[in-house]
């Protein structure tokens, strides 16, 4: 998309908009290897993608809520009355 | 796909064998392991937390009607994940909002003309002692809400639930291409939320 022009390096912007294709391993040898090239001189954008990194690894911590127990006992009830039937 | 998406070695399918046989306590572990999971992820279908709760009871009725039908292709998860989706598409879906946000990444004005940072991100290791997983953990739950519904429902299949990609495509009906760019907003809108906890100064 961003990409027509290959053989011109990579601003920050077309960077960013990379990373989660990169992640993905979905992005061609050619554009992985001018993103790893930005990402070599680029702080900012190295920055970027540690905090992309973080915040995927953050999501994967995030906890389901307790079941309240009324919940439970409503649904075994209901489990019951389909078994009688 | 991963080895966890398989059917092979899933926790679940002991627990799905024994309550094919009618067994109460096997359903009732599947409702603790599952249900607050599957009441998260149907909130991001439907309009209200009660008509989630109503599309999650019904779906686990669906479960023990259907279980016949399980040919164990995919997890038990995804398998509960999908019959939730069936059901809470077929239910009446939220009100479209956010749209500013739909088509946004959250970085509006930190570049410049020439497409180079102007306001680059702030490290986060600045703010190292809040750097906790289970902390960002907290906080991301929290701001779920603020996403999208798409974005909302791809980011918690994917980087919450942990489900590959593919089947989180046939979960929600969308193309590979657009699942990513659904990832690539969500995640970069979650970063921003973090970004603005974290003080950004």
């Amino acid at each position: 998309m961003l990409l027509r022009r290959r053989r011109t390096p990579l601003v920050c912007q077309q960077a960013v908009a990379l990373m989660t294709e990169y992640l993905e391993n979905h992005l061609s040898t050619r554009d992985r290897t001018r993103l790893e090239q930005h990402l070599a001189g680029c702080p900012h954008c190295t920055e970027y993608l540690a905090q992309m990194r973080a915040t995927i690894d953050a999501a994967g911590h995030v906890e389901p809520d307790d079941l309240e127990p009324e919940a439970l006992d409503d649904l075994v009830d209901l489990f019951r009355l389909w078994k009688e039937q | 796909m991963s080895l966890a998406s398989c059917a092979v070695g899933d926790p679940d399918m002991e627990l799905l064998d024994a309550l094919r046989a009618g067994d109460e306590a096997a359903f009732a572990t599947l409702v603790r392991r599952y249900h607050t999971r599957m009441l998260r992820l149907a909130e991001s279908f439907v309009p209200t937390r009660s008509v989630a709760e109503e599309v999650v009871q019904d779906t686990w009725l669906g479960v023990v009607k259907g279980i016949h039908r399980f040919e164990g292709r995919s997890t038990v998860k995804t398998w509960l994940f999908r019959i939730l989706v069936n059901r809470a598409k077929t239910t009446g879906l939220r009100e479209p909002r956010n749209t500013a946000l739909d088509d946004s990444d959250g970085l509006d004005g930190r570049f410049d003309a020439t497409g180079h940072w102007n306001q680059p991100p702030e490290p986060w290791s600045a703010v190292d002692s809040k750097l906790d997983a289970n902390a960002l953990a907290t906080r991301i739950k929290e701001c779920l809400p603020q996403l999208p519904d798409t974005q909302r429902q791809v980011l918690v299949l994917r980087d919450i639930e942990g489900i590959d990609s593919a089947e989180v495509c046939e979960l929600l009906g969308i193309s590979a291409t657009n699942q990513r760019v659904l990832l690539h907003r969500a995640r970069s809108h979650v970063r921003g939320l973090l970004e603005l906890e974290l003080g950004r100064s």
